[in-house]
């Protein structure tokens, strides 16, 4: 198992435990984690699981592709350790990670 | 008077009301013809694309050839592939001439499109909506309690448009005494000629130089004064449209004005509607304000207030099985794709309830996703808040009237008597 700590904007935590091989965006949504939409279903074509992933955790991610980083670019909330959840695979080396949610969606 | 009665010949010939969806040959189908959306006969029609011929060639239009996809799957597939499917030279189902033709980023592929759509984006990204709520719902509350109780009266005019002028008019810090010409223009903008709003292109055309007239004096204003944060004040000091030539500086204008008005008028519009078509769903309403969020989601899947959108193939390629040129008009019908059971479950009902109610395709996706989606579902969700405090029923008492259009799936008419509780 591999443990992810959600936290919201307002502070709140949320730990999960999951098995690897499904996607951040599944981990927070199959454990009712507020603050993640993904509409389009996670197909990265919403940008509806916008999550900030803690610095020393984001090179242990999937490298971000093209499309997700296009959709990205249009957020005006993005920052520099943005990702779009649903285009992250849980593996292994992400136990312990910490990832925040953000106030909306958009 | 003549170009009139030329279109309202073509009508004739290629309009589809009154042919059955069941029997009609499947070649025939054409669902761009606005006269079956304003009779409100396209589910058939489309209904049957999606069993017998998902992705469907209508060799002959009014509008020339072009594709119809019809299931979600292959919507998704087409929105999310920007690089097969390009959005210019328009998003429309009619080819403009060139002169006529107004740039806009809804209209361009990357990278232009991103550069300027990024430039007004924050006004409706939703930390900013969070500092209009107070003032939607004040604009809200005037309209409502200043109608009649127990009197026949028109929702679309006195309620639909209404709110959203005022809304636009707030994020262009437009004139408000002047606000009506927003709505004019929005309608304009997508009109026909001889369809209603406009007898003649040259009317239209007078109207649209208007428009530009207008926006060009609110430009020239704000252009020399630092820190405005409506929409004219980004689009005069931004980085990638503070150069923008006048036509394009107009055609984003009428972009914003359009999708800031219509979709969230009809979408007030036909969840009054909707409401009314299933009285079950109205009692859960009654029985549980906080079931509205959803509900709007709902609305805006049931309504689809645009029906379409249009791209152009870039190079050749393949569609659920069909061989699409490069060149070739593909069109993705939204009002289909959200019917689609294979995709929605229970899909042709309406359900304030139902579960992923977020997910539907009336904002479309990928890089064009409807930039006004969270301030839509705000509108919507402070009205029905407001309307579900006063009263205990909406009630369409008549007919709608609905638009001739097969883009803008709207009412210009829906007479309703409130009961106040």
């Amino acid at each position: 198992m591999v443990k992810i700590y959600f936290v919201e904007h307002n502070g709140t935590e949320h730990p999960v435990e999951v098995t690897p091989g499904g996607t951040l965006m599944e981990a927070a949504i199959d454990n009712a984690v507020p603050g993640i939409d993904a509409d389009c279903g996670g197909c990265c074509s919403c940008a509806t699981c916008h999550v900030f992933v803690q610095e020393q955790w984001l090179d242990k991610l999937a490298p971000m592709g093209p499309n997700e980083e296009a959709m990205l670019s249009l957020s005006p909330d993005r920052k520099e350790n943005s990702r779009l959840s649903c285009q992250v695979p849980i593996v292994d080396a992400l136990d312990g990670m910490v990832v925040a949610t953000p106030e909306f969606q958009y | 008077m003549r170009e009139k009665q030329q279109l309202d010949n073509k009508a004739s010939k290629w309009s589809m009301v009154g042919k059955d969806p069941a029997t009609i040959p499947l070649e025939q189908i054409d669902l761009s013809h606005p006269g079956i959306w304003q009779a409100n006969e396209f589910l058939p029609f489309m209904e049957r694309l999606r069993n017998e011929d998902p992705v469907h060639y209508c060799a002959e239009s009014a509008v020339g050839p072009y594709w119809s996809v019809t299931k979600y799957k292959d919507i998704m597939e087409v929105d999310t592939s920007a690089h097969i499917y390009s959005s210019e030279p328009t998003i429309g189902i009619v080819d403009t001439l060139e002169e006529f033709t107004l740039p806009a980023f809804i209209s361009m592929d990357p990278p232009k499109h991103d550069e300027q759509r990024r430039v007004v984006q924050g006004v409706v990204a939703p930390s900013n909506l969070k500092n209009l709520e107070s003032l939607i719902r004040t604009r809200v509350c005037t309209i409502l309690d200043g109608l009649p109780h127990h009197k026949e009266f028109d929702w679309v005019q006195n309620v639909s448009i209404e709110l959203t002028t005022q809304m636009l008019a707030t994020l262009f810090d437009f004139p408000f005494a002047d606000r009506a010409k927003l709505t004019y223009w929005s309608d304009v903008a997508t009109a026909i000629p001889g369809g209603g709003i406009v007898a003649t292109q040259q009317e239209r055309w007078q109207a649209i130089e208007d428009c530009m007239q207008y926006f060009t004096n609110l430009w020239n204003q704000r252009v020399n004064t630092q820190g405005g944060d409506d929409l004219i004040s980004m689009l005069a000091h931004g980085e990638a449209t503070r150069h923008m030539p006048p036509m394009e500086y107009l055609g984003n204008v009428i972009l914003l004005i359009v999708g800031g008005n219509d979709t969230t008028r009809n979408s007030i519009t036909g969840g009054v509607l909707a409401l009314n078509e299933n009285p079950e769903e109205y009692e859960k309403l009654r029985a549980d304000h906080s079931l509205i969020p959803n509900m709007v989601s709902e609305i805006i899947r049931w309504q689809t207030p645009l029906a379409y959108m249009r791209r152009t193939a870039k190079v050749d390629t393949v569609l659920g099985g069909k061989s699409i040129k490069a060149g070739d008009k593909v069109v993705m019908w939204y009002a289909s794709g959200n019917r689609d059971e294979d995709a929605i479950e229970n899909a042709n009902s309406f359900l304030i309830d139902r579960a992923n109610a977020r997910k539907h395709l009336s904002f479309g996706f990928g890089l064009h996703r409807c930039m006004g989606n969270r301030l839509a579902e705000m509108q919507l969700r402070i009205i029905w808040e407001e309307i579900t405090k006063r009263f205990k029923f909406v009630e369409v008492v008549g007919e709608p009237e609905r638009i001739y259009s097969s883009f803008v799936k709207g009412y210009s008419k829906l007479p309703v008597v409130l009961h106040p509780h």
